[in-house]
């Protein structure tokens, strides 16, 4: 690891700059390709219900995370930065939460009111 | 993972880890992340924000198809391709995929060889990265015009649900707007690296701050975060 950074230790604090074997990338990479021909073959193969979406979601999760913590570098930031980013996105999920309420209510309305929505 | 875990550099004595250090830095003087440079911190809260927009954008098709009592079509089927007299389901959505990990991947490879101070390598992946993203926008645009062909519009399609083309559209549209963008910048960047405006310091043409090798960090960011919104739209959109 060489860091421009001096061996400044007084209170200013040193930006730091990502440095990471090559290797790491490629394993990354590859990995990234095995989870993408999975969760194409999930499509292939035909799953169906839970098993399929269960599939899709923990591929896209797995995907996600390699990209964000090892390709972003987000394993290697503070926690404060990390926390600062990654948990807002939760308030998303909250929303997706009162839309599902809110769309399973919409739909009951067409079938009951609007004769199926036709 | 562990061979980099080890040599963490986050080694200033008063930079406390874990939860601790969470509390302490948010409470410190002066700033509250201690190891990233504003420019990072600030890519991080631009994509925070484009998190909410494709979020939100997602959301909007979760519900429209949810509410929906017309079946919504078979993604499956409505993106397959014929060659040569065989039918594959969502091949070509597949190759987008791997088109754009694999950018993912040399542009992770450029922002190595950029700290290396390896001017040569860092251009040439970087525009090896340009170069991908093209080819994703190609295809993307080679998509549209085949759906658009087939009569699928925003306001219906022969397949099923009308609200698939408004979403398909609108979803697909702006992430590739994004790619694009990010090419236009990539090239740029990649130009700056060439002329060795990083090793010189010299100044970008809106700004006073001094040119650095973390811009290909930074526009590496942007780039992976394309992808990472790709993988999200390959789950909800073309798989579920």
């Amino acid at each position: 690891m060489d860091h421009a950074a001096t061996t400044d230790t007084v209170a200013v604090p040193q930006e730091e700059h990502q440095q990471h074997p090559i290797k790491l990338y490629l394993t990354v990479w590859i990995w990234l390709f095995v989870l993408s021909v999975g969760s194409y073959m999930v499509d292939i193969v035909n799953f169906e219900g839970l098993l399929r979406w269960g599939l899709i979601v923990t591929l896209m999760l797995l995907k996600a995370g390699l990209i964000i913590a090892v390709f972003m570098h987000m394993a290697w930031e503070r926690l404060a930065l990390s926390y600062a980013i990654l948990v807002p996105p939760v308030l998303i999920l909250v929303f997706v939460a009162m839309m599902a309420v809110e769309a399973t209510y919409t739909e009951w309305m067409r079938v009951f009111f609007l004769n199926g929505g036709t | 993972m562990s061979d980099t875990g080890t040599t963490q550099p986050h080694a200033a004595p008063t930079l406390e880890p874990g939860l601790k250090g969470i509390v302490d830095d948010w409470s410190s003087d002066q700033r509250s992340f201690k190891t990233a440079s504003w420019g990072k911190v600030m890519m991080w809260v631009f994509l925070l924000s484009d998190t909410f927009i494709f979020g939100t954008f997602l959301l909007s098709y979760m519900t429209a198809r949810m509410s929906t009592t017309i079946p919504w079509p078979n993604a499956s089927e409505v993106f397959a391709l014929e060659i040569a007299g065989a039918h594959f389901p969502l091949l070509l959505i597949a190759i987008m995929t791997f088109v754009l990990i694999t950018s993912s991947g040399t542009m992770a490879m450029a922002v190595n060889y950029g700290y290396r101070r390896d001017k040569k390598r860092t251009t040439v992946l970087m525009l090896i990265t340009a170069f991908f993203g093209a080819m994703f926008v190609g295809m993307q645009a080679f998509e549209w015009t085949k759906l658009i062909q087939e009569g699928v519009r925003p306001w219906g399609n022969p397949f099923g649900a009308e609200q698939f083309g408004a979403s398909f559209f609108m979803i697909t549209g702006f992430h590739g707007t994004h790619v694009s963008i990010g090419v236009i910048f990539l090239l740029i960047i990649a130009r700056k690296v060439w002329k060795g405006d990083f090793d010189t310091g010299k100044p970008g043409f809106m700004t006073g701050r001094k040119g650095r090798y973390e811009m290909v960090e930074i526009m590496g960011l942007y780039w992976h975060f394309v992808d990472l919104v790709w993988v999200f739209i390959f789950a909800f959109f073309y798989l579920w």
